[in-house]
């Protein structure tokens, strides 16, 4: 895991190290369209969307129990109610955290 | 001077103004505990401390570093993670874009100063008005946050190794929770990207058991077809 691990920070640092440099070394040459702008960051949000939801729901190709999406379920409520995020995360995980103690997979 | 004198005093331009540095000091202090899940999270699922300590520091963006951790402890391949986390990552091209202006002349000011931009950094400065009072917020927002977005992930990853079970502790739970928190700022104001959104997620659920490990986040890019671009001039309701 641990070739892994070193590839994928090398190239995600590298890549959004370039990124960042766009404007620096492009200054004043392009102007990125609105509509690609807004693409991009649709993009984002479903990319994250979806990582929370798989993340939420499966393990490893099979389902992740009840537990861990109850967790998930309480800190989404929690974040949509705008509550702070060290509540939110310790809401999510205390919600599993319990269930698993009371013997819910 | 005028202008100067009616403010009942002096303000110069390259002095942060009080009200900036309180503001900047709570987006530090939001964003610390942040870090703090990450490192605990990261460590917690089974990564080395050094992982995400190394990777704040070379990768600095946090969104994309949730996400890459995520399908590594998952178990997927390193492209699969640095493809997802870069994706998220493009936003920072249109910001550096943003500020090139503000990070200054100097070939070295301006290398250091890229890695810096982040959604905060460039909020803060193009929300002042004057080019030094941009700069100044510029470096002030981007040194505070790195410093402490850094100091947080280790502490955090410290504090993670020294976690037993972390099953138990219901953390594998904080995680999805965590993008829940990042992400619904957009979801709550645009119905557009909602519902591009949904349908991601519903071709990720289904990609699920049919491909490895980070090839359904990346398939979700799908849902997007269901996204139209906010026409101008339409109310964005």
């Amino acid at each position: 895991m641990t070739g892994g691990v070193v590839v994928a920070t090398l190239v995600l640092a590298v890549g959004t190290y370039a990124l960042r440099l766009t404007g620096p070394l492009l200054h004043g040459r392009i102007e990125v369209p609105a509509r690609v702008r807004d693409l991009l960051a649709a993009a984002a949000v479903v990319l994250l969307v979806a990582l929370l939801t798989t993340g939420a729901l499966t393990e490893s190709g099979g389902t992740a129990g009840w537990a861990r999406p109850a967790g998930v379920l309480v800190g989404g409520v929690l974040a949509w109610r705008r509550a702070p995020f060290a509540v939110v995360v310790l809401g999510a995980a205390a919600t599993a955290g319990v269930l698993r103690a009371m013997g819910v997979p | 001077m005028r202008s100067l004198l009616r403010t009942g005093r002096v303000r110069r331009p390259d002095v942060p103004d009080p009200e900036l540095l309180r503001d900047i000091a709570l987006v530090c202090a939001a964003g610390g505990v942040v870090g703090l899940s990450f490192g605990a999270i990261s460590v917690a699922g089974g990564l080395p401390v050094w992982v995400p300590v190394v990777m704040s520091v070379v990768v600095y963006a946090g969104a994309a570093q949730f996400s890459a951790v995520g399908i590594l402890l998952a178990g997927g391949g390193p492209f699969a993670a640095a493809a997802t986390g870069l994706l998220l990552n493009t936003r920072n091209a249109a910001f550096s874009l943003a500020v090139a202006d503000v990070l200054g002349r100097g070939r070295l000011t301006r290398l250091v100063g890229a890695h810096l931009v982040t959604d905060e950094t460039a909020a803060f400065a193009l929300a002042q008005r004057d080019p030094v009072r941009r700069r100044v917020a510029f470096w002030v927002s981007g040194i505070g946050l790195f410093t402490t977005w850094n100091v947080c992930v280790l502490a955090g990853a410290l504090a993670g190794s020294a976690l037993g079970d972390t099953a138990a502790y219901g953390l594998d739970a904080a995680f999805p929770a965590v993008l829940a928190a990042l992400v619904l700022p957009a979801l709550r104001e645009r119905p557009p990207v909602r519902r591009a959104a949904l349908l991601g997620a519903v071709v990720a659920l289904a990609a699920t058991p049919l491909t490895p490990t980070g090839v359904p986040v990346l398939l979700a890019l799908a849902g997007l077809l269901a996204w139209r671009p906010s026409t101008r001039g339409r109310a964005a309701a």
